[in-house]
């Protein structure tokens, strides 16, 4: 025993940020390769970590690899930094890498997301990765996953599309909610996570680098700074985020921001900001106040920060 | 009438052709296609031209409906060349492109209608979406548009428009095959394949049909091959006919000379055997 | 120049199951100029229309040759390709049968502006000369939208002939097309041929009643039953 242990190297019970450094380094080079081919789907292999599959391992692996002691990390759950989800994800990569940790969006150097974009813009040399759980946006159309690879090569989205031609036909709209189907550069069709439909224009020529991991399904892909991103729309039938017009947050009295529905005893609702972040930011009581709140992607009227990106409805005719 | 010999006479081999003077658009030489030891087809080359339907009988195993998976490019033969008078592709043999060049020359100038709708259609889909996907694919990005073609060309293939969007599963026979047609022809194909299109549907509905195709191929000037075992089919919409067994062409000729005239001993039994 | 001329045509099947060959006819020869009528004549199952098929080649002959001066150029009809037969039958030379195809669900009309269509006329050109023709021989307006799967015989051939003549062809087959006429549907097929003829067109037929075309007749092959070769059944044409 005492042999042993006097050959091998001191005792350390981890490595810097929990994975070895060959992890970190097959991740970084498959994310440099993720981002010299913006939106293509980066094969992986997905390391074992002290939390289960499914619930987060794919942005844990990639914000470990990203981390260093003097990095501002931000964990997002469902747009709330107070989930037990986030605040494990937060703490852990804290305790791991001595990074500080923040709720503020644009006080972050790496933002890890699960189903929301921040509501305020964020700047370059940010890093927002999005916890993926089905990376493949060909998934419903073929099951064959080397078909869908080929398909991919192949620029093959017509069963994309025709998915939906069949929503117009059956319901005058699109109705894919979250995980709105999107062309990255021209190119590569993504599946940008369970984010809603408010939050896929916020990739289009943004600022900061949006890494999107999958841990399950062992992939990752990624948004650089600067990129056309587009959901796939009709040219004559626009696509439209949610209509949330004339909800106001029950607690900040702010409009047109992303919200969540609380339904309420009587058959009411009422409405909150679903960025805890953000509301921190607006909120009317001083003592949380910390900073003013930056600018956001949708203005006070609802109006997009791209002029001309989201277009008026228009009803299909059939 | 007098009975002079017992000595079969040989078939005539007939010279080039030397009035057409439109090359044929769709060129096969000396196909052959083996799956492990079995010959499926072998030294079949045939010539199709502008406007013309070729049929193909032969029993079930002659090779006739693999000679129409070459055709579709489904897979590439062992031996032999097949080349489209198509623009960019001219001379081409369409076996030795890669998968994407392939595909694109099987989308925009190969239509297809198979005996079972199932191969043709997405069930589950509208029938109106199985039509526009063919526009889809090459780009088109404009759902009126896509309607319009949907519309236009399932009339076309005398579709009742008030069924556009029900799904192919809720259909009769006749009516899927409607849509398949509608289908294989909207992106206007320079070849459509026909493989058994009317088997299995009942005697007036498969009359209905057959009379869209030889209209459609009239007025879209297309070259069809029919592959069929019937020979009232290949008697109605063929031109000229090639027939096949042990995956071999064991006699070609007008359809009416072949029906009629029939030089080999199996083409004989054959057309003895159905009339 | 003969528009066609025939040399030592011989027509001979071999059925296999028989393991027989049967002569239909053998070195038959004749020449045919524009606008003349031959009138095929002999017994009946001879191989009067056998001959008219073979010029068609809905049979194939056994050998000889047929050289058939088309507008594209000179061609031998025995060695043809079939797709210069198949498009000789599109342009130039026509065939009038016994009966009429009728398909299910295609009018009167449909059918007689078929040849037409498939020349490439275009359909509201095609309708009122197939009207025109289908008047002539005297299909009752009232059938025209019809399916002939219901019709009398009398009614189909007069159909056949309309669908028959309608394209204008530089030769005619015909076998036998005043088989189920009435009287007045002759007396205007015969009118029609008349004029073909007058026209240039060269005609070859079958006749079930010669004697009503024989003021049209320029010539005769004569089929005899009896010996065949070497010594022809068919007489040459006297011209």
């Amino acid at each position: 025993m005492n042999r042993l242990a006097a050959l091998a190297a001191p005792r350390q019970d981890y490595s810097y940020a929990f994975l070895d450094a060959y992890a970190k380094r097959e991740l970084r080079r498959r994310t440099l390769k993720a981002i010299a081919i913006p939106g293509y789907q980066v094969p992986y292999a997905s390391r074992e970590l002290p939390i289960a599959r499914g619930w987060g391992t794919g942005g844990l692996q990639v914000t470990l690899s990203l981390v260093g002691p003097e990095s501002i990390v931000k964990v997002i759950d469902q747009g709330a930094d107070d989930s037990v989800n986030a605040a494990n994800l937060r703490r852990f990569i804290a305790r791991m890498s001595g990074a500080q940790t923040t709720t503020d969006a644009l006080k972050a150097t790496i933002i890890q997301s699960r189903h929301r974009i921040p509501e305020e813009i964020l700047r370059e040399y940010q890093a927002l990765v999005l916890q993926v759980p089905d990376p493949e946006p060909l998934r419903a159309v073929e099951s064959n996953s080397s078909r869908a690879h080929e398909m991919h090569a192949e620029a093959d989205y017509g069963q994309m599309w025709l998915v939906l031609y069949e929503q117009l036909v059956r319901y005058k709209q699109y109705i894919q909610g979250a995980s709105y189907p999107s062309l990255v550069n021209g190119r590569y069709v993504i599946s940008p996570s369970p984010i809603p439909r408010w939050d896929t224009p916020k990739l289009h020529q943004s600022a900061h680098l949006t890494l999107l991991s999958a841990g399950r399904e062992k992939r990752l892909y990624a948004v650089p700074p600067y990129t056309d991103v587009y959901p796939l729309e009709f040219d004559d039938i626009p696509f439209q985020v949610e209509d949330q017009r004339g909800w106001v947050c029950a607690i900040t009295g702010v409009k047109n921001k992303f919200m969540n529905e609380i339904p309420q005893p009587d058959g009411t609702s009422t409405y909150e900001l679903s960025d805890t972040g953000y509301m921190e930011k607006v909120a009317p009581a001083d003592a949380t106040r910390t900073e003013p709140p930056g600018a956001t992607y949708y203005d006070e009227q609802g109006n997009f920060y791209h002029d001309g990106y989201l277009k008026p409805p228009i009803q299909p005719e059939l | 009438m007098t009975v002079i010999s017992s000595r079969p006479s040989s078939p005539n081999s007939n010279d080039a052709p030397r009035l057409i003077t439109a090359p044929p658009l769709l060129r096969a030489k000396g196909l052959r296609k083996t799956y492990g030891r079995i010959v499926a087809v072998d030294e079949v080359s045939l010539e199709v031209y502008p406007g013309e339907v070729m049929g193909i009988v032969g029993e079930s195993g002659s090779g006739k409906s693999t000679v129409l998976r070459l055709l579709n490019l489904e897979e590439p033969a062992d031996v032999g060349a097949y080349t489209l008078d198509i623009p960019d592709y001219a001379g081409v043999n369409l076996f030795t492109l890669e998968r994407f060049a392939r595909r694109m020359v099987q989308i925009q100038h190969i239509g297809i209608v198979y005996q079972n709708p199932y191969l043709g259609l997405r069930m589950r889909y509208t029938s109106s979406g199985n039509v526009a996907e063919r526009l889809l694919i090459t780009g088109e990005r404009r759902f009126s548009t896509l309607r319009e073609a949907a519309r236009s060309w399932l009339a076309a293939s005398e579709f009742p428009l008030d069924r556009m969007d029900d799904p192919p599963r809720k259909l009769s026979g006749g009516m899927q095959q409607r849509v398949q047609l509608a289908k294989a022809i909207a992106l206007k194909p320079r070849v459509l394949l026909l493989d058994e299109p009317t088997t299995g549907l009942d005697v007036s509905v498969q009359a209905l049909v057959l009379d869209t195709l030889k209209r459609l191929q009239r007025e879209l000037h297309l070259a069809m091959v029919l592959v069929s075992h019937d020979l009232g089919v290949i008697r109605t919409l063929a031109d000229r006919v090639l027939v096949m067994r042990g995956g071999r062409v064991i006699e070609s000729g007008l359809t009416d000379q072949v029906l009629e005239d029939p030089q080999d001993a199996y083409t004989q039994q054959l057309v003895h055997a159905k009339l | 120049m003969p528009l066609l001329t025939v040399e030592n045509l011989s027509k001979r099947f071999y059925v296999d199951q028989l393991q027989r060959e049967i002569a239909v006819f053998d070195r038959l020869s004749f020449t045919l100029e524009p606008g003349q009528f031959i009138l095929v004549s002999g017994a009946n199952g001879i191989g009067k229309s056998t001959l008219l098929r073979c010029l068609y080649r809905t049979y194939r002959p056994s050998a000889g040759r047929a050289i058939y001066e088309s507008r594209r150029g000179s061609i031998d009809l025995v060695r043809a390709a079939d797709v210069d037969i198949a498009l000789l039958r599109r342009e130039e030379i026509g065939f009038v049968t016994q009966f009429l195809r009728p398909r299910p669900r295609v009018s009167a009309l449909e059918l007689v502006a078929e040849p037409l269509l498939a020349g490439g006329t275009a359909l509201r050109d095609a309708e009122p000369r197939a009207k025109a023709m289908l008047e002539s021989f005297g299909l009752k307006p009232a059938l025209w939208g019809a399916y002939p799967t219901m019709f009398s015989g009398g009614e189909q051939q007069r159909v056949n002939v309309a669908r028959a003549l309608i394209a204008p062809r530089r030769l005619l087959l015909l076998d036998e097309p005043t088989a189920s006429l009435d009287s007045s549907a002759r007396a205007s097929l015969i009118a029609r041929l008349r004029e073909l003829k007058s026209d240039g067109v060269a005609l070859v037929g079958v006749f079930h009643y010669p004697d009503e075309i024989r003021h049209l007749v320029d010539g005769e092959i004569h089929f005899e039953s009896g010996a065949l070769p070497p010594e022809l059944e068919a007489q040459n044409v006297d011209q």
